[in-house]
């Protein structure tokens, strides 16, 4: 009797403490989830005309929306461009800034201050970089080189590649810190066991430092992943999608179809799209590292 | 019979409140947006305490809503969760939005007596068309422009052009523009002749050029487009031969906002911007610089552009009276006069133009005049139902074209094919 009492008190004594936290992750996340898919099957609701229930037509509109389909691919280039070569970057500016060296805290501060920055006030700086005739790249390129001016973000071609540079510029400096912190709780024996054994810097690290950086780059890899769909603040300052959508992501889409054109209900078929391939991403990575990585 | 007592009974007690809240003062809040750099806030902050010192039986809450998009979006967010404001400046094109989604009260009804029908005849009938709509006026003209056309005279003496005078027609433009476009020793372009903006909001622009070509885009009940018109293609071929034929503008999408700075950095000699970028203009172009109106091809022509005041739903009586009182005090000679000068945005009413202190402030800086005189050509800008989705229709066809990745009659069949899709359920 007197130890299921202690239990029940223990037990509403838990979901006191998990209480304020779940009012939060319901009220901002769940709900609106529940209820952006509920909407997903509505018509938009305008003026006097109340939303009715149209079944899948949303549905069906996204997969006739040849919109939909390239920003989807826009996306997934824009996800392959950023996700390597952001974590690539990271790992080589971690080890390079774990070396014992004169102005490392220099060095350090240089490459995590993308990461401090607002992405709009960065989108505003690089603007000005990629300006045609008179912009940062372009008097390099006619002062050094002779070369014609160029349009990087006016011309499809090259407008989500240059969306992507920003993005790799902004991202690979936050993942360096975890990389950092990792290399530095790494135990110095190994490298010098292995050392001993005569391995060299290569051995050494794709055998003994890339492995103990696993866990890392599993974090890391997710909140890449993320990001990639999540990061569109720059998209609206340096292209606004254009030209003819070449630069426009997923989420950017999402925006424009709920709050500029004002189609809740095929925005919130949209969202349904979005959670549902993030949260299939996320788990795919969690089973496809679970062998690769080794936690201690 | 219960029931209509208690009615009454409510009736009165929200009568009692009503006039105890005017006899003690009228709240009213006030959204709006600022487009152009310079001193387009602060002003408007000026202006508000300014009329809130003289009349002491209202309180106004002026609140800056950021870009014209974003204004829009609160305007609706706000309405939708039963809080709007009672008076807001929004783009003259969302009209038929605001429309739509039951958002907005007309002025007629506030705007009855004889004086005041004389005083809604008083504005630039120009602006006015993207304001009234179904025999109903929605929209006060307030921060309105018309794009113009900005020319280095500097240049146009180093190329040997009259530096005073300015293309007249579109043939002049690309037989100046050639002139203009200066290359170095590699044959790198290191000054264009003309540049046209093209990221954003393209159509505003390009309707230029298809009015001056005779077209008109939309209709007035908003609820039909004329993308693949002809005339409208042909305005279309022309913008992109403008790169590609005479090679007088820089290929690709060309950035919006970056074109004053392009001017002043003599990237460009002859460019279209709003006159709302005047004032940025006089104070920090490092030359001597005209101001045109834009040339004509079988016409002359603009669209306008800018923002109106709108009066929202869901305000009460004393609310709404109280800012049709503001609006015509803010749209008054004085206050109108302080705003164009802050701004370079063109006063609404003749009157405005015709004050002796105005007169002064043309003479000093004839350029402000240019908008004005063009509002005789000038014609309603694009706006129809959905009126943002249908006009990024248009754009993402101009992009198409100017970008090379369609022809300019494909991209605009397209264009009005899904403008149809849109619209019908609207005729």
């Amino acid at each position: 009797m007197m130890r299921r009492m202690a239990l029940k008190r223990e037990w509403i004594h838990g979901w006191l403490l998990l209480l304020p936290a779940m009012v939060f992750l319901f009220a901002f996340t769940h709900i609106p989830a529940i209820t952006t898919f509920i909407n997903s099957f509505y018509s938009t609701p305008r003026g006097k005309r109340a939303a009715k229930f149209i079944g899948t037509a949303n549905y069906e509109r996204m997969f006739d929306d040849p919109v939909f389909w390239q920003v989807l691919w826009n996306n997934i280039w824009f996800a392959v461009g950023t996700i390597p070569l952001s974590i690539g970057l990271a790992i080589v500016m971690a080890l390079w800034v774990n070396e014992k060296m004169i102005g490392r805290s220099f060095l350090r501060m240089a490459f995590f201050t993308p990461t401090v920055l607002p992405l709009i006030a960065v989108a505003n700086i690089w603007m000005f970089f990629y300006t045609p005739g008179f912009g940062l790249f372009d008097q390099l390129r006619s002062g050094l080189f002779g070369l014609p001016s160029t349009n990087y973000l006016g011309s499809p071609d090259t407008a989500l590649n240059a969306i992507i540079v920003v993005t790799v510029w902004k991202e690979a400096g936050f993942f360096m810190i975890f990389y950092l912190a990792a290399l530095q709780a790494m135990p110095v024996s190994l490298k010098e066991a292995a050392q001993i054994e005569g391995a060299n810097r290569w051995t050494i690290f794709w055998r003994i430092t890339f492995p103990m950086l696993m866990p890392t780059t599993l974090f890391v890899t997710v909140n890449a992943v993320i990001n990639s769909f999540r990061l569109v603040d720059h998209i609206f300052i340096l292209t606004d999608g254009g030209p003819d959508n070449a630069s426009a992501l997923l989420l950017f889409y999402i925006y424009e179809t709920a709050f500029r054109f004002w189609e809740t209900g095929y925005g919130a078929t949209l969202t349904v799209a979005l959670l549902a391939l993030l949260s299939l991403l996320a788990i795919g990575q969690f089973f496809f590292f679970d062998k690769k990585v080794h936690y201690k | 019979m219960l029931k209509s007592t208690l009615m009454k009974a409510v009736a009165t007690t929200a009568l009692c409140f009503s006039t105890w809240a005017s006899a003690q003062a009228v709240d009213l809040q006030f959204y709006f947006p600022v487009a152009v750099g310079g001193k387009a806030a602060d002003t408007i902050q000026e202006l508000t305490s300014e009329y809130a010192a003289a009349h002491p039986d209202v309180n106004i809450d002026a609140v800056y809503t950021g870009s014209y998009q974003d204004t829009v979006a609160k305007v609706i967010t706000a309405s939708r969760g039963g809080n709007p404001p009672q008076l807001s400046v929004i783009l003259s094109t969302d009209t038929f939005t605001l429309i739509d989604e039951d958002l907005v009260v007309p002025f007629d009804d506030y705007l009855t007596s004889e004086e005041d029908k004389k005083w809604l005849d008083g504005f630039y009938p120009a602006f006015m068309e993207n304001s009234q709509t179904g025999g109903k006026t929605y929209g006060i003209p307030f921060q309105r422009s018309t794009p113009v056309m900005y020319w280095n005279k500097e240049a146009f003496k180093e190329a040997g052009l009259d530096p005073e005078v300015a293309p007249q027609t579109w043939d002049e433009m690309v037989e100046f523009g050639k002139k203009l476009t200066k290359k170095d020793d590699s044959g790198n372009v290191t000054q264009w002749g003309v540049r046209i903006p093209s990221s954003g909001f393209p159509y505003w622009l390009f309707q230029g050029l298809a009015i001056e070509n005779g077209a008109i885009l939309a209709n007035s009940d908003g609820n039909k487009t004329n993308f693949d018109d002809p005339k409208v293609v042909e305005a279309l071929e022309f913008m992109v031969d403008l790169s590609t034929k005479y090679e007088v503008m820089a290929p690709g999408i060309i950035e919006w906002g970056s074109t004053p700075k392009a001017f002043f950095e003599r990237e460009s000699a002859i460019v279209w911007t709003s006159t709302g970028n005047l004032t940025n203009m006089r104070d920090n172009a490092p030359f001597d610089f005209g101001v045109a109106m834009f040339p004509e091809k079988i016409q002359r022509g603009a669209p306008t552009g800018g923002g109106n005041f709108y009066l929202l739903k869901g305000a009460s009586e004393e609310q709404t009276q109280a800012a049709v009182e503001f609006v015509k005090w803010i749209t008054a000679p004085q206050q109108s006069m302080k705003w164009t000068k802050a701004t370079g945005y063109v006063a609404p009413r003749p009157e405005t133009w015709e004050t002796a202190e105005m007169k002064e402030y043309a003479a000093g800086f004839p350029q402000v005049l240019v908008a004005r005189d063009q509002l005789e050509f000038a014609k309603a800008e694009l706006s129809t139902y959905q009126n943002q989705r249908v006009t990024s229709l248009l754009n993402d066809a101009l992009a198409a074209a100017i970008t090379g990745k369609s022809d300019a009659a494909t991209a605009l069949e397209k264009a009005q094919a899904d403008a149809d899709a849109i619209l019908s359920e609207y005729r």
